[in-house]
Formats: structure tokens, sequence, C-alpha cells
């Protein structure tokens, strides 16, 4: 397996001014990203959910050479994302769901030609992948539409094309999902995990939408303010969910493995204080892990 | 990559076309643009016409003379803002996410800016510009050698690096400071208002910041005396009616630090 995402400590600190008077202002200095270590194989998927504010978007844009990290390091397909950001461009798709790569006034098949030229696609390449999308994501009813006059599951189906055309090692998603109706989205959902199935895509996506993530993802990374997080302890059979209360809470999925293998496997850990076996739905989880902490839900070395 | 340099040019004329493409997509309203848009450089030239009216000299220089100024200036103005005038939407492009999108494309994010949102209903004040030029340089009964002839082309050259150079420095501003906007029109367009004329005309702190300090007598007023063949009334050298190429070249570079260094800020901080 090779690594496709290496981040380090990784901090990003804005400066926000707060009035404290009625001309006098403060100036806070708030984390949004504060000490993330993340490793990210070739062909995994990662889910990367948490409150609005959490530093999804600026954890992703750090990523992606948009922002220069505060403190740490990033290595993403090997490169520093600032500092390399064009050579990085050509091995990245980007799509942010409420921003748009696409040229509003023309029909959306243009949008795909000119993103050929921007990306150098040989011309064999291009034709192959853009056949691909639109079998997958059924583009052909709307291609030679303006795309102002696309409907949001449409423009968003054009977004995933348009981020793939040069063929990218890693997709990166923002909230793609974001304010499109059921049907599109189960559209979205199914052509990423299609993607990801294939192995060669590394997907990360950052969403509100818990049946995203369950849908595609088999490990999830909660973004905490306080809450840095460390690698915890991989049982096989058993997905890490959660990791919460500066990591002091640890949240696996029972899959293939069952609970007398799990605890056996958590009994090595020395700091192991209580374990316990609950079934809720993950939105009750991850709403629990976002409020007042509450008493330790499933296993809580 | 054998086709880099290649592939990034044809990568730009395509970002041209779309950008073609798109605002020719309203025909009328294009058209409608098309001919509004020359109003603006009209007016600076008219109003130096007024100005003759009532008078028959100014700051020293004749009807003929001062339109050699402000030719120079009306028609690099036209074209620097019709190629980089529209740099001042930065906040907008930061709203939007514009600035964003580029960022993660692998070409260079200005010249993306610049392509993507050229307001090309700006081209008939560009022409009009020339057009004024051509007929102030003609009747002005200019005394020919070749090295007039090879400034009548290079003064409007890098008078346009030079206000295209204003007009990217000014906008970097709004990159700290997002309500600039004043701020840098009142250099731009403030520094179109000043090359209209000879400088004599001005006086004092004023004139020594702006034509000096900030550049805008090479813009217009030097190039104009050395293809006059006049003597500068204020004194300097003959041979400083040829810096402005030179001058244009500091400027332009100044204005890509600022960019870079604007850039950085932004990416350090966020929207």
């Amino acid at each position: 397996m090779t690594e496709v995402i290496r981040a380090r400590g990784l901090r990003k600190e804005f400066t926000v001014h707060v009035k404290t008077g009625r001309i006098r202002r403060a100036r806070r200095v708030r984390a949004a990203v504060d000490g993330l270590d993340l490793r990210v194989e070739r062909g995994e998927m990662l889910g990367y959910i948490g409150p609005n504010g959490a530093g999804k978007s600026t954890t992703l844009k750090m990523f992606t050479g948009v922002l220069t990290p505060t403190a740490g390091e990033v290595r993403v397909c090997g490169l520093r994302p600032v500092a390399q950001r064009t050579r990085l461009a050509l091995r990245i798709g980007v799509v942010f769901g409420q921003r748009s790569q696409l040229w509003w006034d023309l029909p959306l098949r243009d949008s795909f030609d000119l993103l050929g030229h921007v990306y150098r696609v040989p011309a064999a390449e291009h034709a192959a992948r853009l056949r691909r999308c639109r079998d997958l994501l059924d583009l052909d009813g709307f291609l030679d539409v303006p795309v102002r006059q696309l409907s949001l599951g449409q423009r968003m189906r054009g977004e995933l094309t348009a981020a793939l055309l040069h063929g990218p090692e890693v997709l990166f998603l923002d909230e793609p999902t974001i304010s499109l109706d059921v049907v599109s989205r189960q559209a979205v959902r199914g052509f990423l995990a299609e993607l990801g199935s294939t192995g060669d895509t590394t997907l990360v996506l950052t969403t509100h939408d818990l049946a995203d993530i369950e849908r595609l993802c088999r490990r999830l990374v909660v973004a905490d303010l306080d809450a840095p997080l460390p690698e915890p302890p991989v049982l096989p059979g058993a997905p890490l969910r959660e990791v919460a209360a500066d990591g002091r809470r640890l949240v696996y999925a029972l899959e293939s493995a069952g609970v007398a293998e799990v605890v056996s496997g958590l009994a090595g850990v020395a700091s192991l204080r209580d374990v316990a076996v609950v079934e809720p739905d993950i939105e009750e989880v991850v709403a629990r892990l976002y409020g007042a902490p509450a008493p330790a839900a499933v296993p809580a070395p | 990559m054998a086709d880099g340099r290649g592939g990034t040019l044809r990568a730009y004329r395509a970002l041209l076309g779309a950008q073609a493409r798109s605002q020719t997509a309203y025909r009328t309203s294009f058209a409608v643009d098309l001919v509004g848009n020359v109003g603006a450089t009209a007016f600076d030239v008219l109003t130096v016409l007024v100005l003759f009216g009532v008078t028959r000299e100014l700051g020293g220089f004749t009807l003929r003379e001062t339109l050699v100024v402000v030719g120079l200036s009306a028609c690099a103005f036209a074209t620097a803002d019709l190629l980089v005038g529209n740099i001042e939407r930065i906040p907008q492009y930061v709203r939007t996410g514009l600035l964003d999108a580029v960022l993660v494309r692998p070409l260079g994010a200005l010249p993306q800016l610049l392509l993507m949102d050229l307001p090309l209903r700006k081209v008939s004040r560009a022409v009009f510009g020339l057009a004024v030029w051509v007929t102030a340089v003609v009747s002005a009964g200019i005394d020919w050698t070749p090295g007039r002839a090879l400034l009548v082309v290079l003064a409007p050259l890098a008078a346009v690096v030079f206000f295209g150079s204003i007009f990217v420095a000014t906008a970097t501003v709004s990159f700290y400071w997002v309500e600039s906007g004043q701020l840098a029109n009142s250099l731009t367009y403030g520094g179109r208002d000043f090359t209209s004329y000879p400088v004599t005309v001005y006086g004092g702190w004023f004139r020594a910041l702006f034509a000096y300090g900030l550049g805008f007598a090479f813009v217009s007023y030097h190039p104009a005396l050395a293809l006059l063949g006049r003597a500068d009334p204020l004194g300097l050298p003959a041979w400083v009616g040829w810096a402005a190429p030179g001058v244009a070249v500091v400027a332009a570079a100044l204005a890509a630090a600022a960019w870079r260094v604007g850039i950085r800020h932004y990416r350090s901080t966020g929207s």
C-alpha cells in the first residue's frame, strides 16, 4: 500500500476581531484545525464529518494547496501542497459543493473541453473518461445545456465529471451532497461508491450527511476542536467509527468481528477503564459526540 | 513535459475563447455595452477640447500638444483597463470561490483570473483610445526621426504596462482590507486623469507625489515632450522622455511582487 496523504501536527489558526467596546476590538486567535495527524493509503475512502466550523473545509484547503498551514507538515502524493501547487493540481481532483469549476454561461460540454486544455489531457484519455462518466452519471440529457440552467443535481454530476477528466489519484470532495434532493444524492453516492471500489482513486470527503459516510466509507474521522486525533489501535473486523474526548474515547463498529474479539483486542491497552456495548445508530452516536460528553458508550479505554 | 509551454499557452487561449463565447451569449446586451463603453474615454477627450474653448494654452502647451498627452493617456488606460482592470474584483473572486477554484488548477492564478473575467465589451474603448492617439500624433506636426517613430509605438505599450501594474498593485490591497476599492480608484482613475494633462498644470507636493513619486509623469508627459521635440519647462533633461519603458518594467516587477505577497497573505489567513 502506498501512502497518499500524510499529515503531522497539522494546525491552522485564524485571527478574528471581536468587538469589545464601542470602537475597541480585540484580536483573538482561534485554531480551526488543531494538531491533525492523518495517514491515508492509496485507494482508501476517508469520510470527514464534524459540525459547522470544525475545520473540515480548512483541512481540505490545506490538502489541496489553497491554504498554508500555520504549523505542522502535510504531503499529498508526496508533494508539498502550497509550494508545489501546480504539480499537485495535475494529480488531484477537487469538488467544492457550494462552488463551481464550470463555466456558467456555456454548455456543460464546453466546460469539459476547456478543462481538457487546462489539464493538458490527451484527447483519447479525455474521451474515454468522459464516456465513462456519461454512462455512470447519466449526463447525456443535459450536455448541451448552459450550466446556469442546470438543476443542482445535474450541476453536481457535472462537477464530479469535471474533477475526474484528468484522471486524478486523489479526489477531494467538500460536501458533495449538500442541498441535493434524495434522487441526486443517491446518484452521487452510488457513483462515488463505484469509483472507490476500483481502488485506483483515493476519496476524501467532508459531509454533514451521515448516510454518505455509511454508504461510502470504512473509516471515520471526527473533527473536534479540542480533540487531537492520535492513531488508535486497529482491530480486525471492527473498523473504528469515532475518536472523541481528546482521543480518550474510541468508537468501533462491529462488523465481522464479535464482541469477545474486540474486547480482548482492547484488553492490551494499558489505560483501559471501561467497556460498554450498545447498539446506537451512527447518527445518534455522532450527535452525542458533538454535544456535551455523555457517559462512555461503546468500548472506551 | 515536452509540451509544457505550448500546452500552457493553448490552455490560456482556450480560457480566452471561453470568455468570448460567454460574453457574446447575450448578444444585444453585449452590443449595447460595446457602444456605451466608448462614452467614458470620449469624455476625457471632450473635457480637453472644452478647456481649450476658454483658453489657448494649458500649462504652456497648445491644444495640439495637449492632445498628444491626452491621446497617449486615453489609449493606454483604456487598453490596460480592458486587459487588467477587472482585477479590482478580487473581493468578488474570494466571495464566489473563483480564487479557490483557480488555485486548484495547474495554471498561474493571476492570468486565469484575468482571462476568465476579461471584459470584452471594453474593446470599443481601447479602439477609440487608439484612434485618438493616432489622430493626435498625425495632427501634432511631429518632426519624424527613426527614434520618434519607435517611441510612438513604445510609449503606449509602456504606458499600458504601467497602468496595468497600478491596477494589480492597488487591487492586492483588498487581500488585506476588503473595502479598499475607493483607495484603488484614486490611484487608477486618478492616475488616468492626472496623465491627461501636461504636469505643468499641477503644482507643489501634489505634482511631486503623483508625477515623480508614483511615476505618472513618465506615462504620457515626458514621452509627449520627446515626440514634440520640446524642452521640459520644469528642467528635466531630454532623455527622460525615453525612460517610460524602464519605468514600466520596474512598475511591473513591483506589482508582481505585491501580487505574490497578497496571495501568500490570502493563503495564510483564508477569506
